[in-house]
């Protein structure tokens, strides 16, 4: 017998032992399930079964307007709310992360009560009503985590009691038709308020599985910060809206959101840029003495933290 | 036996044991005993690759995981990262050592071509030769470093994996140490992935062996579930067949099926490995 584990010359590993190989093939062979085909094909048809979802469906609209992460900024906010009436849509909808990063946050509430903005609950409402000590961004480095953590806390800090309350009323997702297309609007993804759902990890085949256990023709989300919009071969849609709250890290200064409308073909989908303010935003944020890598961003519109979220392709489009 | 059970909320992780237990290196501390002799599980081929990720698209996976063994010693390796990144996103785990410039330009290349992400993980025990030879063979870490750069020059960006042999690795100040290893090759956009051991295969001799009492109980059972474990989540295909993770493939009680759909229930969490991804919150993803 050889003395070491990984000198084998021919010999299996079975966990601390070594076996001849024949021993663990056969011991592997009989181990498991072998289900019969018609067994395989139930397993797979019941793994994709939709799941039952009580919520209402709103609408049905010919435009609407979507946003994601407003980030405490009022100005882009306000902006927002004045292109979308521009551009005729009958309903706006925000798809959660009202602060983070920005000066202020309760300066976004009148602006989305008067503007009747349809928003359901980002990580940050849930962690803020809740009285979470952590946004639940779902970063897993250190830097991230430390700025994640200054952003929060101001944040909370500068939210009333009153704000908060009213954030823990909004739904955590909502279900709007527009023309003949039932729409699912979350923050992160359908499962979990904090999973990404960047372009470059979110595959045809995974989506499809997604749309079809969720029941809808499109998905609408934001939580990553980088919109994006993928027509599937099934027909259906994934729109990540993006965020209206800072520059999508590409080194302009505008942001993003999205109009979608009833068409012929089905459903219209438009990514746009938005102008805003963003001089009177980082004077805001140096006033509050927010971290200069967040002006920074607003400056250059290339992001200086929550980086090493970013899949390769992402981050391989990025400054830092 | 009080033995929890984790079920499979939904396979989003799928990994690959491409290049079977065959490696170019015969580590120290390697859970599943890695070695150029030894043929446990074999490489897979690009048609059983296919096979899997067939099926894995009908089952909406998101990410695909590629390890061994030394990937980059199945000579089919490219073919199956090209077939794979077709349908999702794709990264290797290597040990860099046959990350010459003209594998690292292939690569890059394929990165390119594709809609999703690849990425490749290098594996490296310490941030002088010193700590990391004693681990990884003798001249291992300048081999690694040059694979490590051959990735950067070529335009990819190497997550550096490192597992908790180095002790300091645990610390930001030891974390520090890597990130100034890498800017000092030029990678100013330095990764690190950080891992705990796990006490089996040669790990079991080089640190010792887990105790008896490191086990999963029924009472252990966290509030919100086991679905912080990654086989909530995750199987793993090797020549063998599937298993439930990337940890337990020498375990033939934790292989599960034939076929993906043979492997969607629930799996008993017995192994004292599984007490270390509970208690450590081990995730194998980057």
């Amino acid at each position: 017998m050889p003395e070491k584990l990984t000198a084998h010359r021919g010999l299996a590993t079975w966990g601390e032992r070594l076996v001849p190989l024949a021993t663990f093939r056969q011991a592997a062979a009989e181990a498991g399930l072998t289900l019969t085909p018609e067994e395989r094909e139930a397993a797979l048809r019941d793994y994709g079964a939709p799941v039952f979802d009580p919520t209402p469906i709103e609408g049905p609209y010919s435009r609407i307007a979507v946003f994601g992460g407003v980030y405490s900024n009022h100005y882009a906010l306000a902006e927002v709310l004045e292109e979308a009436a521009r551009r005729g849509a009958e309903a706006i909808y925000c798809l959660g992360d009202l602060g983070a990063f920005g000066p202020n946050p309760e300066k976004v509430w009148p602006l989305l009560v008067q503007g009747k903005v349809l928003a359901i609950q980002g990580n940050y409402e849930e962690s803020l009503a809740s009285g979470r000590e952590d946004c639940n961004c779902g970063y897993t480095d250190p830097r991230d985590n430390h700025f994640a953590e200054i952003s929060y806390r101001y944040t909370a800090q500068n939210s009333s009691p009153e704000f908060k309350a009213w954030m823990g009323t909004l739904p955590r997702r909502r279900r709007v038709r527009v023309g003949n297309r039932e729409l699912l609007l979350v923050h992160g993804s359908p499962r979990r308020v904090n999973e990404f759902l960047f372009q470059s990890t979110s595959p045809v085949p995974f989506l499809e599985v997604l749309l079809d256990q969720n029941r809808c023709d499109g998905i609408l989300c934001t939580h990553t910060g980088l919109h994006w919009h993928r027509r599937l071969p099934s027909g259906r849609e994934v729109v990540n809206a993006g965020v209206i709250g800072r520059p999508a890290n590409d080194g302009n200064i505008h942001v993003w959101f999205a109009m979608l409308e009833a068409r012929e073909e089905g459903l219209g989908v438009e990514l746009l840029p938005l102008r805003y303010d963003h001089a009177g935003l980082a004077a805001e944020m140096r006033r509050e003495r927010l971290p200069e890598e967040f002006v920074e961003t607003v400056l250059t519109g290339w992001w200086t933290t929550c980086l090493e979220i970013l899949p390769a392709r992402e981050r391989a489009a990025s400054r830092f | 036996m009080n033995t929890p059970e984790v079920t499979l909320k939904s396979l989003d992780t799928l990994w690959f044991q491409v290049g079977g237990t065959v490696c170019n290196l015969a580590c120290t501390h390697c859970f599943v005993s890695c070695s150029p002799t030894n043929h446990t599980h074999e490489f897979l081929t690009l048609a059983e690759v296919r096979r899997y990720l067939d099926e894995a698209s009908r089952l909406g996976v998101r990410e695909y995981y590629f390890t061994g063994g030394e990937p980059f010693l199945n000579p089919e390796m490219e073919a199956i990262l090209e077939a794979t990144l077709a349908v999702g996103p794709a990264t290797v785990l290597t040990n860099g050592l046959l990350l010459d410039p003209a594998r690292c330009a292939s690569l890059k290349k394929l990165a390119a071509a594709a809609e999703y992400s690849l990425d490749v993980r290098v594996s490296v025990d310490g941030y002088d030769a010193e700590s990391n030879d004693a681990i990884r063979g003798a001249g291992t870490f300048e081999r690694i470093l040059v694979g490590a750069r051959n990735l950067h020059e070529a335009g990819l960006n190497p997550v550096i994996t490192v597992t908790e042999v180095c002790r300091e690795a645990i610390t930001d100040s030891g974390k520090e140490k890597f990130f100034a290893l890498l800017r000092s090759m030029g990678i100013e956009r330095p990764r690190l992935k950080v891992l705990p051991v796990f006490q089996i295969g040669a790990e079991a001799e080089r640190g010792g062996a887990y105790e008896s009492w490191q086990h999963l109980k029924e009472e252990d059972v966290p509030e919100g579930g086991w679905d912080h474990l990654q086989c909530s989540s995750c199987r793993m295909v090797t020549d063998q067949g599937v298993w439930v993770c990337p940890i337990l493939v020498n375990e033939p009680s934790a292989k599960m099926g034939e076929t993906l759909a043979d492997t969607l229930g629930a799996f008993p969490l017995g192994h004292s490995a599984c007490w270390t991804c509970h208690v450590y919150g081990v995730s194998c993803r980057t």
